[in-house]
Parts: structure tokens; C-alpha cells; sequence
């Protein structure tokens, strides 16, 4: 790091200027920042931790992609129905399709940066089950998946650096990381009051280096927000630090809108001890390879909770669910293996009936099921995760496992196509993107969804850039604002404001509580009452001392962008009365047709207040609406729509 | 649940210098030291700098010496030290202090950068790659590698020796060379940048990286050692001394 005032309190900022400017280092940031060089773009990545640690080296199961390879008879159809059913119908289908289109195509891309994938006996990329794909689809490393990914990308980023060196001289002469960086505000154009809402356009962005608190300005015409998700608004959560739910907050504030902001992925298996791990994940490939969940009974109580959309698909005796492993086409796959949203909910309900675990879980049994060799084989981290942190032997024991807050559906509402939001310059890609998954992911869908979209938004940027006449300039009154706000935790510590981590703690209990994976109407309510008095108290949350490495200051800063977030899972979530997905309502506990179309849109209301308004969803296009049987859209459609499909037009000539 | 006082004693200060603080701490069932220096942070001490992510041992943020010895913080669970030893945390030794905990690791990323990148055989298109699972587990070991940075906090040759760094890439990125050296596709041959610009060369195989690694690599043994002896090989070979140098005439 250079030595510019280390402690220095009158306010410089510094100064930079890229064509695009990528905000995140997971896989969705580096798979942008890519395709933007590769467009000739000077790109900058920007990340609040080192540079390979983003969210993304977490994930542990697999990369969806129907490649076919451990499967023949996949291919994109069959896994774009697949999501689709996952989503309950209510994805974004020209995401879901570019996405089961694609995803082979960038995984195979990686293998060309130099990542190793497991393989299959004939030498190609091997694929694993995992719930919801109806055949085996995720590219894997053991159980180090997201590792690999980014391991790669990030290797790919050096290569380019050390072309770039080659032809200038200078490594960072296209591509650069500031790590360490998190940046607090968007700039725009016409963003000042009365400004008219068509000169809106995104100019740059601010923010402060975590190691010495100096801050910095980034001037560009294009930003690609890839910041991830949002847990850390929860008690119980899967989700690192990180997940404050940034970029969700920083789209709003510039006037873009998110979606589906009610849909919240809990996990049905986290680690329920000891108290200090609580939440972290065991990885969905436990059950995928042959784990299965049982209550203290020893019951295998996934049987009784196969809803009917999904009865055909789902064996009904532990017979027909065991030979699946080695026969599948012949047999229906086990209930273990359903939807996350459905084996989280059943969980919950073994749980509640008082047939539980020890810890407040239920059990997840791989050590009666394989052999030591295959499980420390197959699932080497979850071996040392459980020997390590709960003084647990996997290929002996059970594990004790509940659900736990994992992934946001709801994101940043996106041009399918080249990820732009609603404000022009401004894109999205990955977990803090919406869309994609509808109301519920499948996993594995998420890292082949950053690549995908990665890919697309460094695309568009790229374009974007190359269409303008002018660059967009910063305002400096915008500038000097940005530094005020990010300095306001100081000024409050004298007018005696709560310490950030006491107020982290208290919305982390409201959220967890009132608005967590079953919901009621008068828990939503009060939630919403208790949000507001979080957001006066998050104005004013004080911290003392320096801006070096100041964890309290930065939480103070986060505090203001989970706070906007949480509120608007909360009134989406009241304004939604079906359950669907990750939205599970005591008060309306079916699904129904009459909302699947529907979405919720939030935008922004000030600094701590959010508008939301209903939004009619665009039909699905007729080529991919006949890819289903009408039997099954039935279960998802309300009559009407259900004329466009095939079989139903079909009597009536050819419609348009 | 059961719950003991412990004592703590954290590193505290900056480039400028600092000092061992003690702390009384309270200190619950199955908690690790990075649990402990949350609820440091939580209570009496706000502004203490420290690094994480994953708290699974996954993203190797969380690097820091324990009681001497280089450890993850989140790996490292309270029950291995009786109830009245003394835990002192102090941030890694080798690289230069930002704030407490917190050091300075861009060694690492400019040693990453001078590796130079995997090459794919020319002519090979996306999805036609075709590797045996026994070829690929080599380098995949290595490649479970979590940068956390352990391996080259501790290599006596750049521990205390400043001097020896630019030199030096330390076991992590030599590693890496072995990792694309058994690469079964890659097409470059790395043995003279290993041993000229990355200083295999200083390396004495004394293991204390593959001690330390918390992903239980065997640095030493299946990386160091292995390309040690393909320079010997090389550099002994008559035929592959002539074919450099009539290549490198060509080439310049
Ligand atoms: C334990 C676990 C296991 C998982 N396993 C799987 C799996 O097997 N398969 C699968 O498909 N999915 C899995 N997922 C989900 C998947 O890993 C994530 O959804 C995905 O990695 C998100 O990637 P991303 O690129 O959107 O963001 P991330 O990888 O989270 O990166 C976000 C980046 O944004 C940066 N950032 C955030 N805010 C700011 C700011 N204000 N300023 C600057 N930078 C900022 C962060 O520093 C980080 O670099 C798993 C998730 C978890 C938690
Ligand atoms: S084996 Fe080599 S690299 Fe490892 S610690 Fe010893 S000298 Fe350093
Ligand atoms: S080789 Fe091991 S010790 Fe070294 S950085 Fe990688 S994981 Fe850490
Ligand atoms: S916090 Fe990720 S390795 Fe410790």
C-alpha cells in the first residue's frame, strides 16, 4: 500500500478513472472483469476482503451444467425445466434459459484458464446429483467446487495481467484489484432533486480502503455491482461478513429496482453445533452421494413430505429411493433429494413435533450408508469440518443438522440479456442479481448463474461504454456528501449513539425471528415497526477511535445497507400472501396461481425507507412454455394462461 | 451449556510498534480463538483489526501465530489449551503489520503474478479436454491450497531473512509451478523459471510448510522434492542444455 496519510484527517480522495468499474470478487465480478478486458476495456475489481476470498471459494457441492457427461439424455431443455420447477414457475424464463443454454459452454471455458475438475472414467468433467436436477449435472471438485472456480478465475485474471505486462510494461496497465475496498455510494448523473429521471446515468463510485480508512473515488461510465447476498441480516446463516447485502442497497439508492425480495433460500442443512458454528453449511453432496435425513425415531421422514406437484418424480418407498443411486432412469429419485425450500420446511416441522436431535436438529446419516474410504474420498471437507469444529467422526456418526439462511433470490431486477438495471450504466450479475432462480435455487445453479451472467454483464458493459458520446462527470457536491455520510459514525460517537454491533444484533434477531422461514402476517407487522426504530438507530450508531482496520466502523457503514435490504424482504414478504419457494406463510399456506405472475418491485424511498409496487411478470415465450406438459403447468397456472400452451391452442388453429 | 474465564493476550499496534494486551475473556463449549476475538471486538474492544471470512477453514483469512505456533484462528478450538494456559495471539511474523492482527500480504500476490500461466495445448477446443481422474490428483492437491499463507510465514528462508524475498517465492507459488508442471495438459516447461527466477534453489527441504498447512498438503514431498529433481534431470540432460540453447538462438 502506498503511505498517502496513513493519518491523515483532512479529507483527500483519491482518484481513479476505468471504463468499467466491477464491484465484487466472486465469480460473478471476476468472470465480468474478464470478458471486459477481453473487450479492451480498463476494468477495475474491487473487493472488501483479499482478493480469492469473495464468497464464492465457499461453495462446496458443484456448477450445474448439462453437459451430459455422466448422462446422455441431459441437455439445456431439460435442465431449464428443471429450474423453472425449482423456481416455481415464477423465474425470469429468458434468464433461466440463457442460463441452462450457456452454463456448459463456461464451464468448459474454464478448463482453458486451467481448472481440474473430478472427471469420469472416460476422461471428461464428471457430474454429480444434486436435489432438483433430474440427472447428475454438477461439475465438481470433491466438495471444494467454488474453490477451484475462483482459484481459476482468479489465475485467469493473472494471466491477463501478465499479457497486459508484456505488451506495456505494466501489469495493471487494462486490469487492476483494489482490494480491500468497500465502496459506500454510486454516483449519478442527475440524481440531484428535480433532476429529470431520464438524464440518470451511473458516473462512478466511492469508497474506503478497510486497512487505513482513506478514501477513494472511482470515476466510470459503467459499473457491474457482483457484490453477492445478504445473510448477514439473519441470526442463523450460512454467509460470511461480507453478505451486508451491498450491492442490493447501493442499486436502490441509485434509483434501480429490485425484485423478489421475499424469496430467501434457507438451507436445510447447517451445522446446529456447537453454538459458535451454528449455520454453516453441510454441503448439499452429503445427500446427493447417499446421505439421508432421519428424526430421533431413526425415522426417514422425507417421505411424508413429497408435496403433490412433485409426487411423480419422487420414489415412494426407501427401496425404490435407494436403487436410484445406481439405477436412475429406472427408479424415482429420493425425497432427500427435493427442493431445498421443501426439505427445509420439513425439517422444521420434525423439529417442532418434538422428533428432533439433541441440539435442536434433525440427523444426517452418510456413515450407515458408505464406506469410511468413499465418504473422506467424496466429501473431504465436510469430514474436516465436522473432525475439526464439532469433534464429530462422519464415517461413524450422524451429523446434527438444521436449516439456515443461505442464498437471496431477490436481487437487482436486470435486462436478461446484458444485465443492465434500470439505470442506464448500472449492471448486475450473481447472487445480488434477481431473476434467475425465481422463488427458489437449485444448487449448483448458482455458480454456473455467475459465470453465465458474468460473462453477459462484462459484455454489456463493454458495449454499453462503446455506445456513449460523453462520459458521464461526478458531481463534486455528490463526492463531498459521500464523505460526510461515511464519516457520520464519528460525529455521532459525541451525541452518545449505540455501539453498531448492539444494533447489528438486535436486526438480526428481528429478522430471524419475525420474518425468518415460517411467516405470519402480525410477526411481519411488528417487524416492520421494529425496522423503523433500527433505522433511527442506525443513523446514529457511533464508534470511536481511527479509520484503520476499524471493524466497528465498517459494521457502521454496512449496518445502513442491511437495514435497507432487510426492509424490503419484510414488505414484500407481508405484501405476498401464497407460499412459494423461500416464502413460507403460516397464514397462507398455499401456492397460487394468481400470484406466480406477479412480481414485487422495491425501489428506494431516501436513505432508509423503501416504495414497493406489484409488476405484472412478461408470459414465457411459446417455444419454451411447450418444453412442459399442460398437465404440469396446470398446477402452477391460472387457466387463462394456460391457452398459449400447445396443446390447448392447438384445437383452436395456430394463434399468433 | 459450560462456560470458564480464559486468559487472553492479543498483539495490539502498528508499524509503529505495539504491545502484548491481556484480556479476560469468557469462553463457552466448542468456541474457537476467532469466536473469542469476535466477542473481544464485541465488548472491550471494538477497533481490534483481524481478518475472516468463512470461520470453516475454508477461505484462509483468518491466519495468525497462536501461542507461537502458525495457526488458523478458526481452525483453532479452545478445548486443546487447559482452561488455565495462557492463549497469546500475535499476527503473522513475516510480513509487515498493518493494525494488530491484520499484516500486510502483498508478497504474495506479487509472487503470484511472477509464476508464469497455465498454457493450453494449442488446437484443443472448450469440451475437448479429456484427463484420467489418477492424472489430475496431483496437481489437485495442490490446488486445495486456501492461501492462508502459512506455509510461507514460516519458510526459515524468508522468516526473519527480509533480504532473501525478492529471490524467493516461498512454498505456496512453488507449489504452483509443480501444480501446472503435472498439469496433464499444460504445454510449457517451467524448470528454469522454477530454479532461476522463484529460488527452488533455496530451498532445503527442512518441511516446517507442510507442517504448518491446513489443508494437510504435502508440500515438500509431492511438490519441492519432485521439482528438485525434474531441474536435476534437465539441468544434467546434454541433449535438453543443447536444445535450450539452439532454441533460445532462434528465439531472440
Ligand atoms: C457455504 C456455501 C456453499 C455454497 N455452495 C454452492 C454450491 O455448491 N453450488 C452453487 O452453485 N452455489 C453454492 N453456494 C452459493 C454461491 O456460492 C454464491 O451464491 C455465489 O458464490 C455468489 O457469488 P457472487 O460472485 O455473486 O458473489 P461473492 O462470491 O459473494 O462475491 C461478492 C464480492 O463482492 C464484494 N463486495 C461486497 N460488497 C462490496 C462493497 N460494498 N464494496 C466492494 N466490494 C464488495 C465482496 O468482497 C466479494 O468480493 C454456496 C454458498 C455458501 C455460503
Ligand atoms: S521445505 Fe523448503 S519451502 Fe518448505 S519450509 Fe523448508 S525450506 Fe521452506
Ligand atoms: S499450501 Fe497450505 S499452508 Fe501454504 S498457503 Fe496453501 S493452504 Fe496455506
Ligand atoms: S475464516 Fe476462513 S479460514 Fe478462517
Amino acid at each position: 500500500m502506498t503511505d498517502v496519510a496513513k493519518h491523515m484527517k483532512s479529507e483527500t480522495v483519491e482518484q481513479h478513472e476505468y471504463d468499467v468499474v466491477v464491484i465484487g470478487a466472486g465469480g460473478a465480478g471476476l468472470r465480468a472483469a474478464i470478458e471486459a478486458r477481453l473487450q479492451g476495456k480498463r476494468t477495475a475489481i474491487i473487493s472488501k476482503s483479499l482478493f480469492g476470498k469473495a464468497h464464492t471459494v465457499m461453495a462446496e457441492g458443484g456448477c450445474a451444467a448439462a453437459m451430459g457427461n455422466a448422462n446422455p439424455n441431459d441437455s439445456w431443455q431439460v435442465h431449464y425445466r428443471d429450474t423453472m420447477r425449482g423456481g416455481k414457475f415464477l423465474n425470469n424464463w429468458r434468464m433461466a434459459e440463457l442460463h441452462a443454454k450457456e452454463a456448459a459452454e463456461r464451464v468448459w471455458e474454464l478448463e482453458t484458464y486451467g481448472a481440474l475438475f473430478d472427471r469420469t472414467k472416460d476422461g471428461k468433467i464428471s457430474q454429480r446429483n444434486f436435489g432438483g436436477h433430474t440427472y447428475p449435472r454438477l461439475a465438481h471438485v470433491g466438495d471444494r467446487t467454488g474453490l477451484e472456480i475462483i482459484r481459476t478465475l482468479q489465475q485467469k485474471i493473472v494471466s491477463l495481467q501478465q499479457e497486459d505486462f508484456r505488451a506495456t510494461g505494466d501489469y495493471e496497465s487494462y486490469l487492476r484489484v483494489f482490494q480491500e475496498c468497500t465502496i459506500t455510494e454510486l454516483f449519478t448523473t442527475g440524481s440531484g432533486p428535480g433532476a429529470p429521471e431520464e438524464q440518470r446515468r451511473v458516473a462512478g463510485c466511492f469508497g474506503y480502503f478497510r486497512d487505513d480508512g482513506r478514501f477513494v473515488r472511482f470515476d466510470a461510465p459503467a459499473i457491474v455491482l457482483a457484490t453477492g447476498g445478504v445473510g448477514k441480516s439473519y441470526q442463523v446463516t450460512s454467509n460470511s461478513w461480507e453478505y451486508t447485502g451491498d450491492g442490493h442497497a447501493l442499486a436502490l439508492r441509485a434509483g434501480a429496482t429490485l425484485i423478489n425480495m421475499e424469496f430467501l433460500q434457507f438451507h436445510p442443512t447447517g451445522m446446529v453445533w456447537p453454538p459458535s458454528v451454528k449455520g454453516i453449511l453441510v454441503t448439499e453432496s452429503v445427500r446427493g452421494d447417499g446421505g439421508v435425513l432421519r428424526n430421533s425415531d431413526g425415522k426417514r421422514f422425507m417421505f411424508d413430505y413429497i408435496p403433490d406437484v412433485f409426487r411423480e418424480q419422487y420414489a415412494t418407498s426407501e427401496d425404490e429411493a435407494d436403487r436410484w443411486y445406481t439405477d436412475a432412469d429406472n427408479n424415482r429419485r429420493p425425497p432427500e433429494l427435493l427442493p431445498r425450500d421443501e426439505v427445509a420446511r420439513a425439517i422444521n416441522s420434525e423439529v417442532k413435533a418434538g422428533r428432533g436431535s439433541p441440539h435442536g436438529g434433525v440427523f444426517l446419516d452418510i456413515a450407515s450408508r458408505k464406506s469410511p474410504e468413499e465418504i473422506q474420498k467424496r466429501l473431504p471437507s465436510m469430514y474436516h469440518q465436522f473432525k475439526e469444529l464439532a469433534d464429530v467422526d462422519i464415517t461413524k456418526e450422524p451429523m446434527e443438522v438444521g436449516p439456515t439462511c443461505h442464498y437471496v433470490m431477490g436481487g437487482i431486477e436486470v435486462d436478461p440479456d446484458n444485465g443492465m438495471s434500470v439505470v442506464p450504466g448500472l449492471f448486475a450479475a450473481g447472487e445480488c442479481s434477481g431473476g434467475m432462480h425465481g422463488s427458489n435455487r437449485l444448487g449448483g445453479n448458482s455458480l454456473s448463474d455467475l459465470l453465465v451472467f458474468g460473462r453477459r454483464c462484462g459484455l454489456g458493459a463493454a458495449q454499453y461504454v462503446d455506445g456513449l458520446r460523453a462520459r458521464p462527470a461526478v458531481a463534486v457536491d455528490d463526492v463531498d456528501a459521500a464523505v460526510d455520510r461515511a464519516m457520520l459514525p464519528f460525529s455521532s460517537a459525541t451525541d452518545g449513539g449505540e455501539n453498531p454491533f448492539v444494533v447489528h444484533l438486535e436486526l438480526q434477531k428481528t429478522m430471524h425471528e419475525l420474518v425468518g422461514i415460517i411467516r405470519k402476517a402480525d410477526e411481519m407487522e411488528m417487524a416492520l415497526k421494529k425496522l423503523a426504530d433500527i433505522a433511527t438507530r442506525t443513523r446514529t450508531v457511533s464508534v470511536e477511535g481511527h479509520r484503520e482496520f476499524n471493524p466497528g466502523w465498517h459494521l457502521a457503514l454496512d449496518l445502513r445497507n442491511m437495514l435497507l435490504v432487510s426492509l424490503c424482504v419484510a414488505r414484500a414478504a407481508v405484501e405476498r400472501q401464497e407460499s412459494r419457494g423461500g416464502h413460507t406463510r403460516d397464514d397462507f399456506p398455499a401456492m397460487d396461481a394468481d400470484w406466480r405472475h406477479l412480481l414485487l418491485v422495491c425501489s428506494a424511498l431516501g436513505e432508509d425507507d423503501v416504495e414497493l409496487v406489484r409488476r405484472e411478470q412478461v408470459p414465457m415465450r411459446a417455444d419454451l412454455f411447450d418444453l412442459f406438459e399442460l398437465d404440469e403447468l396446470k398446477k402452477y397456472y391460472t387457466g387463462d394462461e394456460l391457452g398459449e400452451h400447445r396443446a390447448g391452442s392447438s384445437g383452436q388453429g395456430n394463434g399468433a | 451449556m459450560s462456560s470458564h474465564w480464559h486468559h487472553f493476550r492479543v498483539w495490539r499496534g502498528d508499524a509503529d510498534g505495539g504491545e502484548l494486551v491481556d484480556y479476560p475473556v469468557e469462553v463457552n463449549e466448542g468456541e474457537v480463538v476467532l469466536d473469542i476475538i469476535h466477542r473481544l471486538q464485541q465488548t472491550e474492544a471494538q477497533d481490534l483489526a483481524v481478518r475472516w471470512n468463512c470461520k470453516a477453514g475454508k477461505c484462509g483469512s483468518c491466519s495468525a501465530e497462536i501461542n507461537g505456533r502458525p495457526r488458523l484462528m478458526c481452525m483453532t478450538r479452545m478445548s486443546t489449551f487447559a482452561d488455565d494456559e495462557v492463549v497469546t495471539v500475535t499476527p503473522l511474523r513475516t510480513f509487515p503489520v498493518i493494525r494488530d492482527l491484520v499484516t500486510d500480504v502483498g508478497f504474495n500476490y506479487v509472487k503470484a503474478r511472477e509464476v508464469p500461466s497455465f498454457e493450453p495445448p494449442p488446437g484443443l477446443a472448450p469440451g475437448e479436454y479429456r484427463m484420467q481422474q489418477v492424472d489430475v490428483e496431483r496437481s489437485q492437491e495442490f490446488r486445495k491450497c486456501i492461501e492462508c499463507y502459512l506455509c510461507q510465514n514460516t519458510c526459515h528462508v524468508v522468516r526473519d531473512h527480509e533480504e532473501n524475498k525478492p529471490a524467493f517465492a516461498g512454498p505456496r507459488y512453488l507449489m504452483r509451478v509443480a501444480e501446472l508442471e503435472m498439469h496433464p495438459l499444460d504445454v510449457a516447461d517451467r524448470r528454469s523459471d522454477v530454479q532461476d527466477d522463484l529460488g527452488l534453489g533455496y530451498c532445503n527441504i527442512t518441511k516446517c510448510c507442510t507442517e504448518v498447512c491446513p489443508e494437510h498438503i504435502k508440500i515438500t514431498d509431492n511438490a519441492l522434492i519432485p521439482m528438485k529433481e525434474r531441474v536435476v534431470d534437465r539441468r544434467f540432460d546434454p541433449l535438453v542444455w543443447l536444445g535450450d540453447k539452439i532454441f533460445r538462438r532462434t528465439g531472440s
